[in-house]
């Protein structure tokens, strides 16, 4: 099915099931611990042995020797596999770095062998054992001095001469470091072969960009492999792609004949796998006097490994604010950090963490109030291209609720204080595109009327199973409790996966279209046409017949498929995306410099919610993700030997909850047509966007101190803030 | 880990002298440092002795009017103490802002001061570290070095003492018991029972190979406000940047410890003398001779800042 032309009504804007606040139908077995996670799958291949890796302890050089012996002869130990054994392994055309092979060491912790033994402990004490002989070669660790090149970004009008013109102008660099995904689970695969045939259960958000890039890494044919990856203990962009984990289960698995499990051990999760770039931003805006931006410019570098794209940070800039006058350049160097990677809302996380702040400044400037700012410099049309509208844009509407509901009522800065306290309140805007991918699906009718649901697409904790479920529910005239879905598995129909905030628009519209194509089927069968059937409380009516489902499908399940790809006239036409606005009340120690947060607030533009409760969790999550970047999560860059210092969960801090102040969430009452068939677009990105510069500026007006380099810690406050008096 | 052998012994006697008998052995208590440094191959000891069957978990009153704390009584049960609640509070307090309940619930007493740095250097088995593997170098000393100290340490090592409750024992002047194979027994001051880096970081305490720690004793209690305060990048779940103890009498006098800053719970009884003066007097004379790298400068104002709110009564 093709979505090519904005949605009309049909079934699923009756919103019985889809829109409304159920729990997630996974919850009960995750809460019982038997939703079986990638490294627990005990039952999927009988005599597991386990895989512990060793990483290499330089950034950048060759290994001369590798001395497997005392390792080889510790108890338990079955084999090893060494990075020597082999040949570099090919690069998938979704990695940067290969996984695995070969002699040379292209950044820290780069697996380089495998204990396999009959137990864990046996095999990481085992690990411990091996000797490594490099010739260390001199590394690019420092983003400032190493070479750069530069993306191609359309400049619009001469933004030189009007910024040089503009009447009130804001000029400053703005510093994010890099930041690692840290999610719960870490990356983790069991493979086992049959034969030719390769089945990796595994921890991935894209199943199918998973089997691709298996393919080549292990110059397989894709008819022999299938990945399986049910539940996902968080991702947050870690998981979009093949990583060592699986690739050394499979070399493991084939090299002992059988099957092989491995985890990658939390520190791998910071140097072995992506992590997102650090970024140096320098913002522009001139204005005329009245605070309409004439001229913006937002110039971005980041580091990444030859051949990666880095973060870009100024996608968002091109679109958010208006302005005749538009500069940007993304610079990329090419650096031997380990591999920066997509990470939850790449690009504008990092970019509107900047831009926020910049735009909090131009305010300042210009003399107005932030949220009125913000309003006066909204725009309905892409800047760069002004016949191209938003399919829809409430951003006005986001800060003006926000404003309202939050009561907004900011002092001068520094000049609100309780007790030591030192109060303040920030605003930012969000933006993330919404942007789709082709999403398959299969849907059986079961002869007892229940229908089964089936898409590689995956649930990393967003809700995929709720809102899949809700939608065929919606489709078929049935409730929720009657459908079953069963995801993550390369067997069922490709899907979008979960990546970019695309997942639940794309996704729910694969299973829009395969129900569309069993609604079709289910009519045929009966002799009617399709557009009149009405299906409904589990009965189809056609005319004056009336049937239940399980009548219909009594004799034989009736299995339907289909694919929903969306036209280019969402693109050509439309610029689709999200936006937010975001409030915080922040209080920082006047001695300390600690903050706290007092209340957040989000209000989201992001298309029709699928269900309130599960987009919300996505939205608070996020949240706290953004407080996390605000306040507190960097990893520490040791230059002098290439690798991120802090690699494990006390070092690299994440918010706890003690952290997190009373959350709200409003999702305004919009429905895209533009967007997709639900009328939906992302949202777990959205929640992210923005927050940080909230709480920046937040600590602003509470301090009057502006820190421009993120994490806001108290360092960065407590040496331009004045030492409270005695009394 | 490594594999090790294992044995559980009865009385501190037998323990001490499991110690001295078995090159390479270590106590083990709680083990909530020690198992967690033993998985990662930083700690390899082949023999441990487990003592949680000493019966040392009571906590007694000495003739003196202190208080005299089993080695084994867990952090969770000193902190709720009512003696130690009522008489020295700075305890309780410093105890509980330390770890998690969990922990707190596993985590001993003697365990507690001899828990290791968090060095990031040290965490790391492919880095050079001083005090992991003598002899090969510091990477903290050109490497990330936020948590680490500005006072104390040496070319060889810039490693913070971690903990929280011997910062306030320190402040209480609190002294440790210990017994060895041959029976002996002493009282080692705790400044006197750690140690600095110096050219050995590898030794951070006083305790010789058969020694094991029986008690720890407080003095007779002090009175005063005791106000402990810990700074960290997060609110909680985290190793203090800066942590503070203050005992403060009524007439402006005191003495105050601080954590986070040095190899040891860092104390100088002259700067306790210039409590009076404020907190600038007193910081400038307990870190005198401050050696801080660019990335732990802060510490130094912080400490400062952390104690002048102590100072002006907005501790809590």
């Amino acid at each position: 099915m093709k979505f090519d032309h904005p949605a009309t009504d049909g079934p699923a804007d009756r919103q019985n099931v889809l829109g409304k606040p159920h729990k997630r139908i996974e919850g009960p077995l995750k809460v019982t611990g038997r939703a079986p996670y990638a490294y627990e799958r005990h039952d999927v291949a009988p005599n597991q042995l386990v895989g512990y890796p060793l990483g290499a302890g330089i950034a950048k050089g060759r290994i001369v020797a590798m001395d497997l012996e005392a390792a080889k002869a510790a108890p338990g130990v079955v084999d090893i596999l060494s990075t020597l054994d082999m040949e570099t392994l090919p690069v998938a055309a979704t990695n940067v770095a290969p996984l695995f092979g070969g002699d040379e060491v292209r950044h820290y912790h780069q697996a380089i062998a495998l204990v396999i033994a009959e137990t864990f402990e046996q095999a990481r004490a085992a690990a411990q054992m091996i000797r490594v002989e490099y010739a260390e070669t001199v590394g690019r660790f420092d983003m400032a001095t190493a070479d750069t090149e530069d993306a191609d970004i359309p400049n619009i009008g001469d933004f030189d001469t009007a910024f040089a013109e503009a009447e009130v102008t804001s000029d400053h660099t703005y510093t994010t470091p890099a930041q690692s995904h840290a999610m719960m689970e870490p990356h983790a695969s069991i493979a086992q072969w049959q034969g030719e045939k390769l089945v990796v259960w595994t921890s991935n958000q894209m199943i199918n960009w998973a089997k691709k890039a298996l393919v080549t890494t292990l110059s397989l044919d894709p008819e022999n492999v299938r990945v399986d990856s049910p539940y996902i203990g968080g991702g947050f962009g870690s998981k979009l792609f093949l990583r060592s984990d699986a690739v050394m289960a499979a070399l493991a698995a084939k090299k002992v004949g059988q099957a092989v499990k491995v985890s990658l051990p939390r520190p791998f999760i910071f140097n072995n796998t992506t992590h997102r770039s650090a970024t140096v931003q320098r913002i522009r805006i001139g204005m005329a006097k009245d605070g309409r931006i004439k001229a913006i410019s937002h110039e971005n570098l980041s580091g990444t490994l030859p051949g990666g794209a880095g973060e870009d940070a100024t996608n968002q800039t091109r679109y958010f604010y208006a302005g005749d006058h538009r500069k940007f350049l993304n610079r990329i160097a090419t650096m031997d950090l380990p591999e920066s990677n997509a990470m939850r809302a790449p690009g504008e996380a990092s970019g509107l963490m900047a831009l926020e702040i910049a735009m909090d400044e131009a305010a300042e400037a210009a003399g107005i109030d932030p949220v009125r700012f913000r309003i006066i410099n909204d725009t309905q049309v892409d800047p760069e291209n002004p016949e191209r509208r938003f399919s829809q844009r409430h951003f006005i509407e986001c800060l003006e609720r926000g404003a309202a509901e939050f009561g907004w009522a900011p002092t001068a800065p520094a000049m609100r204080r309780e007790g030591r306290w030192l109060v303040g309140q920030g605003v930012a805007g969000g933006y993330r595109g919404s942007p789709v991918m082709p999403s398959g699906a299969r849907v059986r009718l079961q002869p007892d009327g229940r229908l089964i649901v089936e898409t590689d697409m995956t649930d990393i904790g967003t809700g995929s199973y709720t809102v899949l479920g809700q939608t065929a529910a919606e489709m078929l005239g049935l409730s929720l409790d009657k459908i079953e879905v069963l995801l993550g598995d390369s067997a069922f129909p490709v899907s979008a996966g979960s990546g970019g905030q695309w997942g639940a628009t794309s996704s729910t519209g694969g299973v829009y279209a395969a129900c569309m194509a069993l609604r079709e089927q289910i009519s045929k069968q009966i002799g009617a046409d399709a557009d009149t059937v009405d299906f409904r409380d589990g009965l189809v009516t056609a005319g004056n017949r009336t049937m239940t489902l399980s009548e219909i499908a009594a004799g034989k399940e009736i299995i339907a498929e289909d694919k929903m790809e969306f036209g280019e006239f969402r693109k050509e036409a439309y610029e689709v995306a999200t936006f937010a606005s975001h409030f915080v009340e922040v209080a920082v120690d006047a001695y300390t410099g600690e903050v706290r947060l007092r209340r957040m607030l989000a209000v989201c533009d992001a298309g029709r919610i699928l269900n309130p409760i599960t987009a919300r969790s996505q939205v608070i999550g996020a949240m706290t993700m953004g407080v996390g970047a605000a306040l507190m999560e960097h990893m520490e860059l040791d230059a002098t030997r290439g690798f991120f210092a802090n690699h494990d969960l006390a070092g690299y801090e994440v918010p706890v909850h003690a952290d997190i102040p009373d959350q709200e969430v409003i999702f305004l009452d919009t429905a895209d047509a533009a967007s997709s068939p639900l009328k939906a677009k992302g949202v777990g990105e959205l929640g992210l966007c923005g927050v940080a510069a909230a709480i920046a500026n937040a600590v602003y007006n509470a301090t009057g101190v502006r820190v421009r380099d993120y994490p806001v810690t108290l360092d960065k406050v407590i040496d331009r803030l004045p030492m409270p008096d005695a009394g | 880990m490594k594999s090790f052998s294992y044995e559980r012994v009865a009385t501190a006697a037998e323990a001490a002298s499991a110690l001295g008998r078995t090159k390479g052995a270590k106590i083990i208590a709680g083990g909530t440092n020690l198992l967690d440094l033993m998985k990662l191959g930083i700690e390899a000891p082949d023999h441990l002795v487990d003592v949680n069957g000493l019966g040392l978990d009571k906590i007694e009153e000495t003739a003196e009017g202190g208080l005299r704390i089993g080695t084994l009584v867990r952090n969770t049960d000193m902190a709720a103490d009512a003696r130690i609640r009522a008489d020295y509070p700075l305890l309780t307090r410093a105890v509980l802002a330390g770890a998690s309940g969990q922990l707190r619930n596993k985590a001993t007493t003697g365990g507690n001061l001899l828990q290791r740095t968090r060095c990031p250097y040290f965490y790391d088995t492919a880095m050079p570290c001083n005090k992991r593997k003598p002899g090969s170098g510091c990477a903290a000393l050109s490497g990330a070095s936020r948590q680490l100290a500005v006072i104390g340490g040496s070319e060889a090592c810039i490693a913070t003492y971690p903990g929280d409750m011997a910062v306030a024992m320190r402040a209480l002047d609190a002294a440790v018991e210990t017994v060895r194979a041959d029976g002996t027994t002493r009282s080692i001051p705790l400044d006197q029972f750690y140690h600095l880096p110096g050219t050995s970081p590898d030794v951070e305490n006083d305790l010789a190979a058969d020694e094991l720690i029986t008690h720890v004793t407080l003095p007779a209690p002090v009175g005063g406000e005791q106000t402990y305060t810990k700074i960290r990048d997060r609110a909680s779940y985290a190793f203090a940047l800066v942590s503070v103890a203050v005992i403060r009498h009524s007439d402006g006098s005191g003495r105050v410890a601080f954590g986070g800053m040095a190899p040891k719970p860092w104390r100088a009884e002259e700067a306790d003398a210039a409590m009076a003066k404020g907190a600038e007097a007193v910081t400038e004379i307990a870190f005198a001779g401050a050696n801080p790298t660019e990335d732990n400068a802060f510490k130094l104002p912080l400490a400062q800042r952390a104690l002048a709110k102590i100072l002006h009564g907005k501790g809590e």
